[in-house]
């Protein structure tokens, strides 16, 4: 479903992100794990058309490299950033209606999608009419979540969805992916959290310093006596 | 003070805040999104002033002439992001200030050329020189149009902000553009209304100022666009509330130096109002009304 060919990223004269290859097929969660820095977040920018990039990313066969963010949410990709980024001034629901901005002229469809998603995280729908701004860590991440799937993407990027969350807070998100994941949906996710990702996911990649420094089974690489040592840079 | 006195006052305060608040919202409203001071702004008050002008040799009633002159000024906001914004967006930030910059000497030295350096009288109907009595206090009826036509105008502006899709677009991108971009809200179309929005408010802007003064010059621009700037600083550059807290509270300022310096300090009249926006910047120096930290510029 995504193919993602020799990416290569630049932040001025650093190289952050050099010759990623990964791929996604439809159906499954993949898993792009590595330290602090390794290029996991700058790929997935890439991948959403937020940051310039070399290579080839394809999306069900189609070139979507040079894709603006807003042309590749609509091939059908959406991503849910590891800053959350909930529009804070605005409302829970306000946030929703946006997330379903491309359905906007569908005033009916984009109202089902909204209740059904308040019906998915009922935490969101009892705070509906609060600014999102004032929410906790775990809601917001429930918001950006559900913002997310507003555009009904066949395809969810999900950079680091557990961080600075409580152990059992973090389980209710994944919880939540999980119940997203029973619906088709795929899924590509950015982990620090290792253990919980490889737990979850099918595949996975490790980055290390801007490279993909293993790749295979999640089973095999959770088992795999190197991850430690990809992790620390050793 | 007198009760007629009062009135006076909170009149001409409301008239020339309404429309300082205005001139403050047109260019906030650009740089919400673009973090960037539209310096060609001032020109968008001139081309309508022009406009109506030009306009004046045809047999179109008055309000068909403002309505052109206002879409005239609303076409020229969206060309100078044509023209000067989006070639050099992505590029620095000194890049588009130039250019922003260049645009507005274009426009001013367009008017010199083909019109006249001298002030054209522009016309208007016979109510903008007309007072009516309200306490034994005489009242221009265009300080009561500005009130009224800016209250809804900014009434109805506050309505789309908060109610409508797009409105609501428009206040994600300023706050988060590169999120705003990735729930699917286009940029080039946002930053397009923007400059739409801003054109409108420089349209009315231009028909009310000039209802005040009753001609244009080239360089009618620069008072509209400095008064926005110094509003939108006291009340808060990333605010669009701020603009128009900014926009009245200056009016306050000058106002109240109208009324309470004697004649021979009146011609010092800015000098105190600018101290007074200083002590104001000394204790806020984010502005009244702080609005969104986090901006990415586009």
């Amino acid at each position: 479903m995504l193919k993602v060919d020799n990416l290569n990223v630049r932040y001025g004269a650093v190289t952050a992100v050099k010759d990623v290859s990964l791929e996604v097929s439809e159906g499954e969660m993949a898993c792009l794990l590595g330290a602090n820095g390794s290029g996991k977040t700058t790929t997935m920018l890439a991948i959403a058309g937020a940051l310039k990039a070399s290579g080839r990313v394809t999306f069900n066969g189609e070139d979507i490299t040079s894709l603006s963010p807003e042309r590749v949410l609509r091939k059908g990709i959406a991503m849910v950033p590891e800053t959350r980024e909930v529009f804070s001034d605005l409302t829970v629901r306000e946030n929703l209606i946006l997330g379903g901005f491309i359905h906007r002229r569908n005033r009916k469809k984009s109202h089902q999608n909204t209740e059904q998603m308040l019906d998915l995280f009922p935490v969101l729908r009892e705070r509906q009419n609060q600014q999102s701004g004032t929410l906790s860590g775990g809601e917001q991440q429930q918001l950006v979540i559900a913002r997310a799937m507003m555009s009904q993407p066949r395809l969810l990027l999900l950079d680091e969805p557990s961080l600075g969350l409580a152990p059992a807070i973090v389980q209710h998100i994944y919880e939540f992916i999980n119940k997203l994941r029973s619906t088709g949906l795929t899924i590509l996710l950015v982990e620090q959290n290792a253990n919980m990702a490889l737990k979850n996911a099918e595949r996975a990649y490790v980055m290390a310093l801007g490279k993909i420094a293993k790749k295979g089974d999640a089973a095999e690489i959770a088992a795999s006596s190197d991850l430690e040592a990809l992790y620390l840079g050793s | 003070m007198s009760t007629g006195t009062l009135i006076q006052f909170v009149l001409d305060v409301l008239s020339l805040g309404s429309l300082y608040a205005l001139m403050a919202l047109g260019l906030v409203i650009i740089y919400g999104i673009l973090k960037l001071v539209n310096f060609a702004y001032g020109e968008l008050v001139m081309v309508a002033g022009y406009t109506l002008y030009l306009l004046n040799a045809t047999p179109f009633p008055w309000l068909a002439m403002a309505a052109v002159a206002i879409l005239v000024s609303i076409a020229t906001g969206i060309m100078t992001e044509f023209i000067a914004f989006k070639p050099v967006r992505a590029k620095s930030v000194t890049a588009v200030l130039i250019t922003s910059f260049a645009f507005s000497t274009l426009l001013q030295n367009a008017a010199l050329l083909f019109i006249s350096p001298r002030a054209r009288n522009v016309p208007l109907p016979d109510i903008f020189t007309r007072s009516v009595e309200i306490l034994d206090v005489v009242i221009p009826i265009r300080n009561l149009i500005t009130i009224a036509c800016v209250l809804l105008l900014l009434s109805i502006f506050s309505f789309a902000m908060k109610r409508t899709v797009l409105g609501l677009a428009l206040r994600a991108a300023a706050s988060q553009f590169r999120m705003a971009r990735m729930v699917g809200i286009p940029a080039n179309m946002i930053i397009s209304l923007a400059f739409a929005i801003s054109g409108l408010f420089a349209g009315v802007v231009a028909i009310l100022w000039l209802g005040r003064i009753g001609s244009v010059v080239p360089g009618i621009g620069l008072e509209p666009l400095l008064v926005a700037f110094i509003a939108t600083v006291i009340g808060g550059m990333r605010s669009l509330l701020g603009a128009v807290v900014g926009g009245y509270l200056l009016a306050l300022i000058d106002v109240s130096f109208n009324y309470g310096l004697s004649q021979n300090l009146l011609a010092f009249r800015d000098a105190f109002t600018f101290t007074f926006v200083i002590l104001i910047l000394l204790f806020r120096p984010s502005g009244l009304i702080k609005g969104h930290e986090a901006g990415q510029r586009t």
